[in-house]
């Protein structure tokens, strides 16, 4: 039996979290002891048999109590609205030079790849001191992404890409936790994150067949599912160009304006009937049920590359 | 007409429980206190069943693998748990029991606005219950009361539909009776009971029931969703045909956040009634109470993102949810603080009522807290479904609510039935209720803190300590649920009469007999004063006059 109640602490956020948990616990130790102190002490002071005197009760009365203590609540409610918010935005985004790593859930396992291409299943191996953004996708039911020792979770949800970002400190073993209830055996769909010092992940990752990048992968597929018939630049079919289109602000034929994120991309293949670009015809084909599982996640990733490229990146 | 028992007490006409004895009596009754009555034992009997599926799970997590009963099982169990509880326990409780029984006597009415929709609402209840019963012995369901899409919708081989439809169905019983409830506020209260009159009890139910009659629909309309995605495959949560999964979540907890406070604003009412009573004092701050009230009541609809902070939402949406949440927290404070603030300079005495009343405050104020670490974006990433927020909605749905009503029932317990009960066993029902509470839930905080996902059939060892110590309280917690059950039983046999007023309490419905008679009142009373006037604002407050079962009629004068 263990009687630490502490999870490891393990990356950048996990620090900026525990200050922010043991803050609050600061202060609700102290509303609960006042709000106990007063009723205990009114209880004792005030229980039927004790001869004090009752007679200040009419002072009591007054707005002026009720105001102070709405204002003093009021400005509690703000102040950690504020404090906790700002740790928040901070987090929101990734840093730009981050690893990118790919986690694919299914009912009952994770999947990840490397940016090298590097498989695992249900383990991450990761290094210290590196922003890692794990972009994260379902093929049935939404899971969770949840590591405690770096006190991130993000939902996994079918037919979008999530990410989530964190920076691992320490070096260890962590338990991974599906935290979105999936079915049968949620309580048994879980892996381990390794963290450890840079030579020693990049020694490990030698160790490793070298796999293919989900990029790579989607650069293949690009070609074997037809894709670069209509828009490969050499290609005489009207189909827009995807160099640089990722993260553009797209102009629809109906009028709309839609962003050309993952999930755009992503209803491009499978639905291309519903959103279609200003000044194309509606002649793309419908992959759905021709493209497996995951290999709309590699076109995707590769078509995001093709934009970094075009950002001389 | 009047007739003289053994103990001299003077029995008045016939008087509710007497107007009829035979089953079809009860069964095609209008009355809303025979009603009120009915939904007490289908209540008691949901309870029984969510608290045997409860006590299953506790087993179960008493050691680190899953030994017990297989994950399958385990999945329905708490998925059981949670949809008795949730709709068939907490959400009726304190309204269809002591609301149907106690609202037309503490505005001085004869029954509710609608008394054969009353009735209505409880077979509806009865329906909708049995369906979802239906579905649990068919073999159960595996979605957990949230019923997320696309498992609920696509992947689920379980019986979701009925589970659903019996949800569904009971909604509006919920519905129809929030809708009596707020006409029979508006049209049935006795000559002289302005709203500024109103116990805040009242209050508390008619916000409430506008809560009920606002949100329940979007529940209807996320269950009828899902029913129609697995029974016609619309598509509608399905991302291959261009749905989406989280739309589910928005509708259903725009219900289901509300569903919060229908469950805990009629608990606020209970224990305010309970305290003023038992301090002898009139209520701290009447106004400010009806308007906390009613501010809950109202920015209860505009904080559900904060359910979603994790799924992907926006995260300046997920600011504005949380901003919203944290906003909320200040009415729930002047609640607290003004309830505390009634027991300053009262005569105070602790009948078991009292130490509910009191224990409601002190969970409440943890349930409230720990709200707001869940408010806060950053915290809430790591602690969404973990332990710590089965513990945060435990402490408020159960130590809150469950106390509350327990409160409640103690305290008009008189009332419904003429007698009294065991004044010691109570408290001590009382305390055990309170340790074993904090017992079983406190330790689930430290889980949720460590990282322990909840809806986990098993978990690694490093949890197992507050595991075993939560199983263990469980155990205290449930000896305490089981005690009233024999008390309150044998009271209704062997207890001391307990006269129109045993507390001497100011609420019109002690200035009838117990148990009232059909027609809840002899001539209508007509207000003249302000509620709580346990003491007059310019007087001191006095301690109660004479013992605590004192059947002196002629103490309640008619005003
Ligand atoms: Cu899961
Ligand atoms: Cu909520």
């Amino acid at each position: 039996m263990n009687w630490s109640i502490t999870p490891a602490q393990a990356s950048t956020q996990a620090v900026a979290f525990d200050q922010l948990f043991w803050t609050m616990v600061g202060f609700s130790l102290c509303v609960v002891t006042l709000v106990g102190l007063l009723i205990f002490v009114f209880s004792l002071r005030f229980r039927a048999r004790t001869g004090v005197p009752r007679k200040t009760v009419a002072t009591l009365e007054s707005r002026r109590v009720e105001i102070f203590w709405t204002a003093a609540t009021a400005f509690f409610a703000i102040f950690f609205f504020w404090y906790t918010s700002t740790v928040s935005l901070d987090a929101v985004e990734a840093p730009p030079d981050a690893m990118e790593y790919h986690v694919e859930a299914k009912q009952w396992m994770w999947k990840t790849r490397h940016p090298s291409g590097v498989r695992e299943i249900n383990a991450m191996h990761v290094p210290t001191g590196r922003p890692v953004t794990v972009f994260l996708n379902s093929q049935d039911v939404i899971h969770s992404f949840y590591v405690p020792a770096f006190r991130i979770k993000k939902d996994v949800v079918p037919g979008r890409t999530s990410t989530v970002w964190f920076e691992a400190t320490e070096p260890g073993t962590y338990p991974l936790f599906c935290t979105e209830y999936c079915g049968t055996n949620h309580a048994v769909m879980t892996g381990e994150v390794t963290v450890m010092e840079p030579a020693a992940y990049a020694r490990w990752l030698e160790t490793r067949a070298e796999g293919e990048t989900l990029a790579a992968e989607g650069a293949r597929l690009f070609t074997s599912a037809g894709c670069s018939g209509c828009h490969a630049e050499a290609s005489d079919v009207h189909a827009p160009p995807l160099t640089g289109l990722f993260g553009r602000d797209i102009p629809l034929e109906d009028g709309r304006t839609v962003t050309a994120d993952a999930a755009y991309i992503r209803d491009a293949i499978l639905l291309p009937e519903r959103d279609v670009a200003a000044g194309y015809a509606p002649i793309m084909p419908n992959f759905t049920g021709i493209l497996e599982d995951g290999e709309v996640e590699a076109l995707v990733a590769y078509i995001r590359t093709l934009a970094l490229e075009g950002e001389g990146r | 007409m009047s007739s003289t028992d053994a103990e001299g007490y003077i029995a008045q006409e016939p008087d509710y429980l007497g107007a009829g004895h035979t089953v079809r009596s009860w069964l095609l009754t209008t009355d809303h206190k025979r009603i009120g009555i009915l939904y007490l034992v289908t209540l008691l009997f949901f309870f029984l069943i969510g608290g045997a599926a409860a006590t299953f799970i506790r087993l179960e997590l008493a050691t680190p693998p899953g030994d017990l009963v297989t994950a399958d099982t385990y999945n329905r169990l708490f998925t059981l748990h949670g949809v008795i509880m949730v709709w068939f326990f907490l959400v009726p409780a304190v309204p269809s029991t002591l609301g149907n029984f106690l609202l037309p006597l503490a505005i001085g009415a004869r029954d509710m606005a609608f008394p054969k929709l009353n009735l209505l609402s409880w077979y509806i209840n009865l329906v909708g219950g049995l369906l979802a019963l239906a579905a649990l012995l068919l073999g159960g369901v595996d979605t957990g009361w949230t019923f997320y899409t696309p498992y609920s919708s696509l992947y689920s081989n379980s019986y979701v539909t009925l589970a659903a439809l019996g949800v569904f169905i009971a909604g509006f019983s919920t519905i129809a009776t929030g809708l009596n409830f707020i006409v029979t506020v508006h049209t049935q209260r006795c000559e002289g009971l302005t709203w500024m009159r109103l116990p805040l009890f009242v209050w508390a139910l008619y916000a409430t029931s506008m809560v009920i009659v606002l949100a329940t629909p979007a529940l209807a309309v996320a269950l009828a969703m899902v029913v129609m995605e697995r029974v016609f495959a619309l598509g509608l949560f399905d991302p291959a045909q261009g749905g989406d999964p989280i739309l589910f979540q928005h509708i259903f907890w725009f219900y289901s956040h509300p569903a919060v406070y229908i469950m805990i604003l009629p608990g606020f009412g209970v224990v305010t009634e309970v305290l003023t009573c038992f301090s002898r004092r009139k209520v701290f701050g009447y106004e400010a109470m009806v308007f906390a009230i009613l501010g809950i009541a109202l920015f209860g609809f505009f904080v559900w993102g904060h359910h979603m902070f994790v799924s992907g939402q926006s995260a300046y949406a997920s600011l504005i949810f949380s901003l919203l949440s944290f906003l909320i927290a200040i009415p729930s404070a002047i609640k607290v603080f003004n309830w505390s603030a009634t027991l300053y300079g009262g005569h105070i005495t602790f009948e078991a009522s009292m130490l509910y009343a009191l224990g409601f405050i002190g969970l409440f104020t943890l349930g409230g807290l720990t709200g707001l670490f869940l408010a806060s974006v950053p915290i809430d990433v790591h602690m969404h479904d973990t332990y710590f927020v089965t513990a945060h909605f435990h402490y408020i749905m159960v130590g809150g609510m469950v106390s509350a009503f327990f409160a409640g029932l103690h305290f008009w317990w008189p009332k419904i039935t003429g007698r009294m009960y065991s004044e010691l066993w109570a408290r001590l029902a009382a305390l055990l209720m309170f340790l074993g509470f904090n017992f079983t839930f406190f330790p689930q905080f430290i889980l949720g803190y460590m990282g322990m996902p909840r809806r986990y059939h098993s978990y690694p060892d490093e949890f197992e300590m507050w595991n075993v110590l939560s199983s263990a309280g469980a155990v205290i917690l449930a000896v305490a649920y089981l005690m009233p059950f024999v008390y309150l039983g044998l009271s209704v046999y062997r207890g001391r009469r307990a006269g129109d007023n045993p507390w001497q309490a100011r609420g019109l419905e002690w200035q009838t007999a117990s148990p009232p008679p059909r027609e809840n009142f002899g001539p209508l009373p007509v207000v003249t004063r302000e509620p709580y006037d346990y003491h007059r604002s310019d007087e001191e407050p006095s301690a109660r006059e004479g013992d605590l079962d004192f059947p002196n009629r002629s103490d309640t004068e008619t005003r």
